[in-house]
């Protein structure tokens, strides 16, 4: 097997937690210089994979070389490749955002002025000056982000893992890191993103891996992937709760596909896939005698995408969080 | 929660980040630091840790004066004829016992601390993986100095002067920091085995207590039961203490300082490997 032109190359990968598995048999592969998003759902063993593609959790199972080097016999190597963004800041909250950069140079071998002078680069290239010497505790969510990727990059990686870069950021926040992974791709660099929306998958990454109890479902391009999951989905409110059961129905045949009933009771979606067609089954149900209290046609979420892989919902579970 | 409506929380301005990083990613690696500058890094870490949290130091200044002052008068008249001449008995002891609570610090902060998302970079980074560890270790000394250095101002201030002059002051403390060095490995493990510093702190309690208390730091045990003499007598921190009296009193024994440092010695044989079997299996 030609390892070289991936940058991960993972075959029946396998970690448990005492009796709980966290990641069974998956198997990636990452292409160099591009971005690829692990999706899934918590606890599906997103930041298990995460975390021994990043040498610090020994696998139980399975072979993986990451930058063309064997993950086991090879882990010092590749950490001087990588850079890990971790789920929680990996950044030291009791000190400045100045005082992590520095810590983090000297221990990469940046001596006295180097240090400075990367460090300086640095904040002033993630926006950082001005708090340069507030305690990180003190910094907001976003740029607590930008300076724990900013520490991922003292010295640039081959491949940089940023684990839900974006959980918790408001909008504004997750378009800068947004932003900066797009950077980040076009310098060439590889990313392994993990990310519980689609549409930051969809927006970032050239192939998306769709994980779920450890394992790959789907995998492909985002457009391969919403051929599958259908590219929209249909989100429609009734005036009446108790007819929701006959109007699922009813646009379940029309569309051939499953019709998922939300939280709310009067509230439904279906994939599908144009706005002519939505409008279509707009007027159909009007027609059909539902009134509709209001609709919309959206990108699937993640648990529509999980819908149309699994037929069944995603179920958001403790495992990873009791690990991670 | 709570953190986003910090008052003190601050925000860039509304400007979109567009950092250059073609630039910034034409930066090489420079050559990797040896293991001693990793270490020496760490310790500094500990340092700004204690510039910018100082009351972590609460402790290390009250406890040594506290004990000083309270032992010395409560028992001094009664045992000594007077507190002065009790002093010159009570200090070497009271100096070893400050220290060795002082090393309960080093695995509550590392069970504080390894909770944190730093220690994730530090595990994914090209050091030597017990770095973090043996530094912030190394950043300790200031601690165990620190308490040392306040219970001798205290004795000085009472009236106690060491009859082995400075000399004998820095030996005391060099071997002190040896002592806790070797000890605190007993900690670190507590500190990654336990699940909160309240745990680790009430163990750590329970171990030292009786080594401390059941030792000849207060009295001389010729007068104590057999057993208990016999206890003591392969109690590590009364060797300890011997050693120290023998130093401050102008004649250190060779035999006796060997002989308090095999306990350290011991326990960093077992419970060093033991502190980086469970570093490497956290989480």
């Amino acid at each position: 097997m030609l390892t070289d032109d991936w940058a991960i190359d993972v075959k029946g990968l396998r970690k448990h937690f005492g009796n709980t598995p966290a990641v069974q048999e998956l198997d990636l592969q990452v292409r160099r210089g591009s971005v690829f998003g692990l999706l899934g759902p918590n606890g599906a063993g997103k930041t298990t994979t995460v975390r021994m593609l990043a040498t610090l959790l020994q696998p139980d199972a399975g072979h993986a070389r990451v930058l063309g080097l064997d993950l086991l016999k090879d882990s010092q190597a590749i950490r001087q490749r990588i850079s890990l963004t971790g789920q929680f800041a990996s950044v030291d909250e009791d000190l400045s955002g100045r005082e992590n950069l520095r810590l983090l140079a000297r221990l990469l071998g940046f001596k006295g002025d180097a240090g400075r002078t990367r460090t300086d680069t640095l904040l002033a290239s993630f926006d950082l000056l001005d708090a340069a010497d507030k305690e990180v505790k003190h910094y907001s969510g976003g740029m607590r982000r930008r300076l724990d990727i900013a520490a991922s990059l003292i010295v640039p990686p081959e491949l940089l893992f940023l684990d839900e870069p974006t959980t918790g950021l408001d909008p504004r926040s997750r378009n800068q890191v947004w932003d900066i992974v797009r950077a980040l791709a076009e310098a060439g660099t590889t990313v392994l993103l993990t990310t519980q929306y689609l549409e930051e998958a969809d927006q970032l990454a050239e192939r998306i891996a769709v994980i779920d109890h450890g394992r790959v479902i789907a995998e492909g391009t985002s457009s391969e992937l919403k051929q599958t999951v259908g590219s929209g989905i249909l989100r429609v409110r009734l005036a009446d709760a108790s007819q929701r059961p006959a109007a699922g129905e009813w646009l379940s045949q029309q569309l051939q596909a499953s019709v998922s009933f939300d939280t709310e009771p009067a509230s439904l979606s279906v994939p599908c896939a144009d706005t002519a067609l939505a409008s279509q089954m707009l007027q159909g149900l009007t027609d059909q005698g539902f009134v509709l209290a209001s609709f919309g046609l959206g990108q699937p979420s993640l648990d529509e995408v999980f819908l149309a892989l699994t037929g069944q919902p995603s179920e958001a579970e403790t495992t990873e969080d009791l690990s991670a | 929660m709570s953190e986003s409506l910090n008052q003190n929380t601050i925000d860039a301005p509304n400007s979109p980040i567009q950092p250059d990083l073609h630039r910034l990613m034409q930066q090489s690696a420079p050559p990797l630091p040896g293991t001693l500058s990793n270490l020496s890094t760490f310790a500094w870490r500990a340092l700004l840790k204690i510039k910018h949290v100082p009351e972590q130091l609460f402790d290390v200044l009250i406890t040594p004066i506290m004990f000083t002052v309270m032992f010395t008068f409560l028992f001094g008249g009664a045992l000594a004829g007077s507190p002065q001449e009790y002093l010159v008995f009570l200090l070497p002891g009271i100096l070893a016992q400050t220290v060795v609570f002082t090393t309960i610090y080093t695995g509550v902060t590392l069970n504080t601390d390894i909770s944190k998302g730093i220690y994730d970079r530090f595990k994914s980074m090209p050091i030597w993986r017990a770095s973090p560890l043996v530094g912030a270790m190394a950043g300790d000394v200031i601690r165990y100095t620190g308490s040392s250095v306040i219970v001798f101002a205290i004795g000085l201030l009472l009236g106690y002067r060491p009859e082995g002059g400075v000399f004998s002051v820095v030996l005391a403390i060099v071997l002190l920091n040896l002592f806790a060095f070797g000890s605190g490995w007993v900690f670190t493990t507590l500190g990654l085995l336990l699940r909160t510093p309240g745990a680790v702190m009430t163990l750590s309690w329970a171990v030292l207590m009786p080594v401390t208390f059941a030792s000849n730091i207060f009295v001389d045990p010729a007068t104590m039961p057999d057993w208990l003499q016999a206890a003591i007598g392969v109690n590590p921190v009364a060797h300890l203490v011997t050693a120290l009296r023998d130093i401050l009193a102008g004649q250190p024994s060779w035999s006796g300082i060997a002989l308090s440092l095999l306990a350290p010695a011991v326990l960093t044989a077992i419970f060093g490997p033991l502190t980086m079997v469970l570093y490497q299996r956290q989480r």
